[in-house]
């Protein structure tokens, strides 16, 4: 036992020495510009370490149970409240940052954060729909490629297993609204959902790929990863459901128990650069919310069908938040149906 | 020396052993029989008032359009899927594994270590990479696919990927190892001189393989099923990959109650029953052997 404590100890001892430098960030897999952190590190000599997770309930329980040694987190807008509400979050004094002017007047103040104590902008995208034009010519602007399959695409659909963002685009194609507890309405939902995956080929994630190399024809799937599937294959595009889409925004929060919070800080305000802010999107090839990014972006970003909502579909997306226990309960249960 | 030594102080040496058994085993066992009698949480986690809600919703569903209380027939389906495939898994690496062990144990002794360290060298490999190798396999534009086209025997690809006889293969392949070590064990300490004298009493090939070899190496085959059923029954990786996601495994399903589904205590519960179906079928295969034992001796 002694042994044990003694060697627990030179092992705090040892983390403690080294901190000074150091900068830990919870992000989202392959989502990082590993150019934005070398370029991080060389400007101010701070070894950063990113760790990936996969979905935003694995990292609120991790950081919950306490002990992950992480100062930066990079949660969807969904989730800040929670964290805040669980007083995980500091408020870094983000409008006293020397670059938080740079942030567009549009996600300044924002719902899930106002006027940004928590947070600033990662990047911000939408839940569409990816298509294989060569298989499909009709009109992909609708969650019925996935919902009422055409023929062309049957066997050849896939459905990302993201619970929340699945549930929300079937409930906002049979005609409600995110989150909906009406039960005659998820019955109905639930019984398309049910219709609908015989159509399917598969339920799974990695889309930029499968996408890429014609394994799967269409899929529920983020811009984002759209645009990198198009850009290796010219066939692939994305529509904007017209019964709804899913806006979201993933954000940078600095955590309450932060080793490295100086640290912290100056990422946040790096990251509010406009050169810096257009690295993030240069490779995860999603939108950033900092005003005069476009500048430093490669030009085939500043056109991009996936990034430039066209203006007669701008109306049908949602900011969803995260539904409460009775609904979730309810999705989950829908959700066991359609998997069994 | 040393016998007397463990009359008065040899359950001293034990301690490591209780240690890890205690904190290691039952600590994290218990906390999660206690969370499966909690109620779930906002988001994550447990609240601490007791309730038997989630042992109810193991085996019940109550309708979420009308409230009548039903079997959870969700749960069952996902429940036989999981049995079935990891029975099928069990079988298939069997068959696979059983001449293989035959041939390896009847090299001769030198050349044994070198076969044996083929069998083991995909275990020097990540799970999730021999998966993805698998997948890579039998994806539609992958190896198998072209070369059945090339060869002229299909003209469009076949939908093996994202099927259950996927995932069978899949576990099939990441499980054989398993399957052969235990039964070259056994088979490498069968006599024989026991099958010469079968043929002798003019007994059959088949009836030598049936009444003197399976007997003698049933240990190594149960050892063997063991191993290998007892993994595909939790399997995560391998169905999430290979299965497509369509349809849920036990593993997967459990997974769904911590992560997205929020739900730990159901989760917990899940998990309970998992690792109860895991020891029933231990017990049947010990007592099905001690039984056959008893008539052997």
């Amino acid at each position: 036992m002694k042994l044990v404590f003694t060697s627990a100890l030179a092992l705090a001892a040892a983390t403690a020495a080294h901190a000074e430098g150091e900068l830990n960030i919870y992000n989202w897999g392959n989502y990082t510009n590993p150019k934005l952190i070398e370029k991080f590190e060389q400007e101010h000599d701070v070894d950063v370490t990113i760790t990936d997770f996969d979905s935003n309930t694995t990292a609120l329980a991790k950081i919950e149970a306490g002990g992950h040694g992480f100062d930066i987190v990079v949660p969807t807008h969904s989730y800040v409240q929670i964290y805040v509400g669980k007083d995980l979050l500091m408020k870094p004094g983000i409008p006293e940052m020397e670059n938080y002017d740079n942030i567009s007047d549009n996600w300044k103040n924002v719902d899930w954060d106002p006027n940004r104590e928590y947070t600033v902008p990662w990047q911000w995208g939408t839940t569409g729909v990816a298509v294989n034009t060569s298989a499909y010519d009709g009109d992909i602007n609708t969650s019925a490629i996935w919902l009422d399959t055409p023929e062309e695409l049957v066997g050849k659909v896939n459905v990302v297993p993201e619970m929340q963002d699945v549930m929300n685009l079937a409930v906002m194609y049979m005609g409600g609204e995110p989150c909906t507890d009406d039960r005659d309405l998820l019955r109905e939902v639930r019984d398309k959902l049910v219709e609908a995956k015989s159509d399917w080929m598969s339920m799974d994630y990695g889309m930029t790929e499968k996408m890429s190399n014609g394994d799967v024809m269409a899929s529920v799937n983020w811009n984002g990863s759209t645009f990198r599937a198009r850009l290796n294959n010219p066939d692939v595009a994305y529509g904007y459901p017209k019964e709804g889409y899913i806006v979201w925004m993933d954000n940078v929060a600095i955590l309450k128990d932060a080793q490295n919070v100086e640290n912290a800080k100056l990422f946040m305000n790096f990251i509010m650069d406009p050169e810096n802010a257009a690295l993030i999107s240069e490779f995860a090839r999603y939108a950033n919310g900092i005003d005069g990014s476009e500048e430093y972006m490669p030009e085939e970003m500043k056109s991009a069908p996936e990034i430039v909502v066209p203006d007669e579909l701008k109306a049908a997306g949602k900011f969803t938040s995260s539904c409460p226990k009775e609904v979730q309960d309810l999705y989950t249960a829908i959700w066991t149906d359609l998997q069994k | 020396m040393a016998l007397s030594n463990s009359g008065k102080n040899g359950w001293l040496l034990s301690i490591p052993a209780l240690i890890l058994l205690i904190f290691g085993a039952a600590g994290p066992l218990l906390i999660v029989v206690v969370y499966s009698f909690l109620e779930p949480g906002d988001f994550s986690g447990v609240i601490w008032n007791f309730t038997t809600e989630a042992w109810f919703r193991v085996f019940f569903e109550r309708d979420i359009f009308d409230g009548t209380v039903s079997t959870a027939d969700a749960h069952l389906t996902i429940f036989w899927r999981s049995l079935k495939l990891s029975i099928l898994t069990t079988l298939a690496t069997f068959l696979i594994g059983f001449p293989m062990a035959w041939f390896i144990a009847t090299q001769p002794p030198n050349r044994r270590a070198a076969w044996l360290f083929l069998i083991t060298i995909p275990f020097w490999t990540n799970l999730l990479i021999r998966t993805f190798a698998i997948l890579e396999v039998i994806r539609n534009q992958g190896l198998l696919n072209s070369f059945l086209i090339w060869l002229g025997v299909i003209d469009a690809p076949l939908q093996i990927l994202y099927t259950d006889t996927a995932v069978l293969i899949g576990m099939a392949y990441v499980y054989l190892p398993l399957m052969v070590l235990p039964l070259f064990a056994a088979i490498d300490r069968f006599d024989f001189k026991l099958i010469e004298a079968g043929y002798d009493l003019y007994a059959s090939r088949w009836r030598v393989l049936r009444r003197i070899v399976i007997p003698i190496v049933r240990p190594g085959i149960v050892a063997g099923s063991i191993l290998v059923f007892v993994p595909s029954l939790g399997a995560y990786v391998t169905p999430r990959i290979l299965g497509g996601g369509k349809n849920m495994m036990l593993g997967n399903f459990i997974e769904l109650q911590f992560g997205q589904g929020r739900n730990w205590p159901l989760g917990a519960a899940l998990s309970m029953l998992l690792l109860v179906i895991v020891l029933t079928a231990l017990l049947a295969y010990v007592r099905a052997t001690s039984v056959e034992d008893r008539h052997n001796v």
